[in-house]
């Protein structure tokens, strides 16, 4: 046996370099007045002041299909802003959604009449997406979800429950995948739809983190008429829908810099300290930063060829989740200061990152599932 | 995905050393046999001589070529210096001077010094010292500093072996003649750093034949009615040992590549650390789901992680790239800390 894993490097072309550049020079001047609470949260944070910048320079949807309006780059060229905006803690929350996932479905199961009305608002940075999959009782199990849609004749009616929907607060939709019928298969009889959050019959409820912070919520669904021609992609086939699309969700640099901010800080409390011990953790974590990196890059790669690396995806969350988590901890080992949101820059940070960690191997799929799909991959089951 | 040089070299060193690379092979060479007719292979098809410029006869391959080469001796166990003699053929190469013919080649690592073109000093824990028939040492005098290669008297040799009983020589030159030097220009640790790359990218083979092994004995070994690898505890074991391995081929590849561009110094430290922290881990989880039978002589298990155990200490630990990195990071700041990860320049 071979490893069952494709990672092959892959080098940023000249274009994507230059484009680089140009990024951080402009968030230089856009991130002037973003406060450095916002910066730790990364893609937690939402500005929608700043994602009408990043629309207005063409950098959401930069790898779609230019006759959907898109710049018609590659997946890589896309990564180089993403890991940019991400390193720099640019407040990339309102759009990351639907620039990642939402906008890349409509362009492949929309009807015309869906992405000539939802691909432009979207790539102005205006137009906002969550996502409907978890439900009260289908959390890992996704297949267990209950969410009815019934049809009748030109609407469908909605009712149901959708929780830990991320952003649902300030999405003007939502892509919901809710159940159609009822099939033998467990995985049938799912469907994907466009739900507009303002219909009414849709009631959304914060539901508080223990950061104090409002970024979930649960969606209620009641008697909601979402007109039948919103069903995106083939009905019944949502399951396959649904898991084309994690792949995009966990590929990403978003799966391993979520702390990276501790890092750089480090780096910098470092710098004037005469400490063997702390340098050579912060050698060993650029280690694992630099190996992590190579391996997101050529997943992003992979994409470009239109190859399909769920089971690479899988891998790098699941190496990225336990780097993000682990530097909170390495950061309290080497300074042994107090997590004080009142404190300094450093003990603001690791406030924020401390309390946020335990949702890195929770959001897009558990730490256990990953290693469920990866152990399938290995042909243990 | 591979050029077609490094996909013939995959494939050739396969073959010879699915071939030949077997367990008594293993067990002879522990105990001191030399395995000619492997090397004779490896010798006849010219892989010792991949990174030999083309002028020198040699196959004028890149640093990833050389990879792929070495990650199989990991992934093999071969008891033979190969990696050594491709190093060896490269350093040569630098200063115009060809592989001898009929050699087994070492590199030299110490203090030495030269008078009247004669070389003293000690070379310790030689890698494949009692088996050498030459030896390649960079020298830095006062006023130059040359690539020299000169044959190993026997009666200099004073044998020891690392963890897996592979021969880690020292061997005490006392004016032996010096047979060609040429001078190069190099680093002060470019030996250092070659031999981390080396042993990272067989670390990374070893890996994959851990996670190899271990997932064939969870589908052949049955508890409580049915294969082990049936239970979600094995699965979520051999789920992150494969993380692992992938990481350390990834970290591999790219200080091998690196090389290649000319700038491999974070890339070459960062996969040593890297591959140190997988063999900790990955040693453990393979071993773990062998179950009593890995630890014994007779399962073969223990070729592979005797050798990750030593390997990863040698030309530097994890730990000793780490924190060269990582002073280097702390030297820079943090402003050009992102930059340094993006470029690879530290």
């Amino acid at each position: 046996m071979n490893t069952p894993f494709n990672f092959h490097l892959t080098k940023f072309s000249n274009e994507a370099e230059i484009l680089r550049s140009e990024v951080r020079e402009f968030l230089s001047d856009a991130l002037k007045d973003i406060p450095k609470e916002t910066r730790a949260e990364t893609w937690y944070g939402a500005d929608e002041d700043f994602s009408k910048k990043v629309g207005q320079m063409g950098w959401i949807g930069l790898n779609w299909p230019k006759e959907f309006g898109g710049a018609g780059r590659s997946a890589m060229e896309r990564y180089v802003i993403l890991e940019e905006m991400l390193t720099a803690g640019a407040p990339v929350g309102a759009h990351w959604i639907s620039d990642r996932q939402s906008g890349p479905l409509i362009i492949r199961y929309g009807t015309e009449k869906h992405q000539k009305e939802l691909l432009p608002g979207i790539l102005k940075g205006e137009s906002y997406f969550c996502i409907g999959m978890s439900e009260p009782d289908s959390g890992s199990d996704l297949a267990a979800l209950r969410t009815k849609a019934e049809k009748k004749d030109n609407i469908y009616v909605v009712n149901g429950t959708k929780l830990w929907t991320s952003g649902a607060h300030r999405c003007q939709y939502m892509i919901a995948c809710f159940r159609t019928s009822q099939e033998e298969d467990r995985h049938g009889g799912l469907s994907q739809f466009i739900v507009d959050l303002s219909l009414p019959g849709v009631t959304i409820r914060p539901i508080i983190d223990l950061a104090g912070r409002h970024h979930f919520n649960e969606v209620i669904f009641e008697d909601c008429e979402v007109p039948a021609d919103m069903l995106i992609g083939e009905e019944g086939n949502g399951w396959n829908q649904v898991t084309a699309e994690l792949a995009l969700e966990r590929s990403g640099p978003e799966r391993y810099l979520s702390s990276y901010i501790l890092l750089q800080e480090l780096v910098n409390e470092f710098s004037s300290r005469n400490d063997d011990e702390g340098v050579t953790e912060i050698g060993r974590q650029m280690a694992h930063l630099t190996t992590l990196r190579q391996m997101s890059v050529s997943v992003a790669g992979m994409l470009d060829q239109g190859a399909n690396p769920a089971l690479e995806a899988s891998v790098v969350k699941d190496l990225g989740a336990v780097f993000e988590q682990e530097l909170p901890n390495i950061a309290h080992r080497l300074m042994g200061l107090e997590p004080d949101a009142n404190g300094s820059d450093f003990q603001r940070y690791l406030a924020i990152l401390t309390q946020i960690s335990p949702s890195f191997s929770l959001r897009g799929g558990t730490r256990e599932i990953l290693r469920g799909i990866i152990a399938r991959g290995l042909g243990l089951r | 995905m591979l050029s077609e040089t490094s996909q013939i070299l995959s494939d050739t060193v396969e073959k010879i050393f699915s071939d030949n690379v077997t367990k008594q092979c293993i067990i002879n060479s522990e105990k001191g046999e030399w395995p000619k007719e492997l090397w004779n292979e490896i010798i006849e098809n010219g892989l010792n001589l991949v990174l030999v410029p083309e002028a020198l006869g040699g196959v004028g391959g890149s640093w990833f070529d050389a990879g792929i080469l070495f990650k199989a001796i990991g992934k093999y166990q071969a008891p033979i210096p190969l990696a050594e003699n491709i190093v060896a053929g490269h350093l040569l190469g630098l200063g115009g001077i060809p592989l001898p013919d009929d050699s087994i080649v070492t590199i030299l690592d110490g203090e030495f010094s030269i008078k009247d073109n004669k070389l003293s000093g000690i070379s310790k824990r030689t890698p494949f010292g009692s088996s050498a028939t030459h030896g390649v040492a960079l020298i830095n005098d006062k006023s130059s500093s040359k690539v020299i290669l000169l044959s190993i008297p026997k009666d200099s040799i004073s044998d020891d072996k690392n963890l897996a009983l592979e021969s880690r020589s020292n061997i005490d030159f006392m004016d032996v003649e010096i047979l060609s030097s040429s001078e190069i220009l190099f680093s002060s640790d470019y030996i250092l750093k070659i031999g981390a790359l080396m042993r990272s990218c067989q670390i990374a083979g070893g890996l994959e034949f851990l996670l190899d092994q271990s997932v064939k004995y969870a589908n052949d070994r049955i508890q409580f009615g049915r294969p082990i690898a049936k239970f979600q505890a094995i699965q979520q074991e051999l789920a992150v040992l494969a993380t692992h391995v992938a990481a350390s081929g990834v970290a591999a590849d790219y200080a091998s590549s690196s090389m290649d561009d000319g700038c491999e110094d974070l890339a070459i430290a960062s996969a040593k650390s890297r591959v140190d922290d997988a063999v900790s881990i990955g040693a453990s989880i393979a071993h773990q789901v062998h179950g009593a039978i890995g630890f014994t002589y007779e399962h073969g298990l223990h070729f592979a992680t005797r050798r990750l155990w030593s390997w990863r200490a040698e030309y530097g630990s994890g730990s000793y790239w780490a924190k060269s990195i990582g002073q280097k990071a702390v030297a820079s700041g943090s402003k050009n800390f992102w930059p340094s990860i993006t470029t690879g320049k530290i």
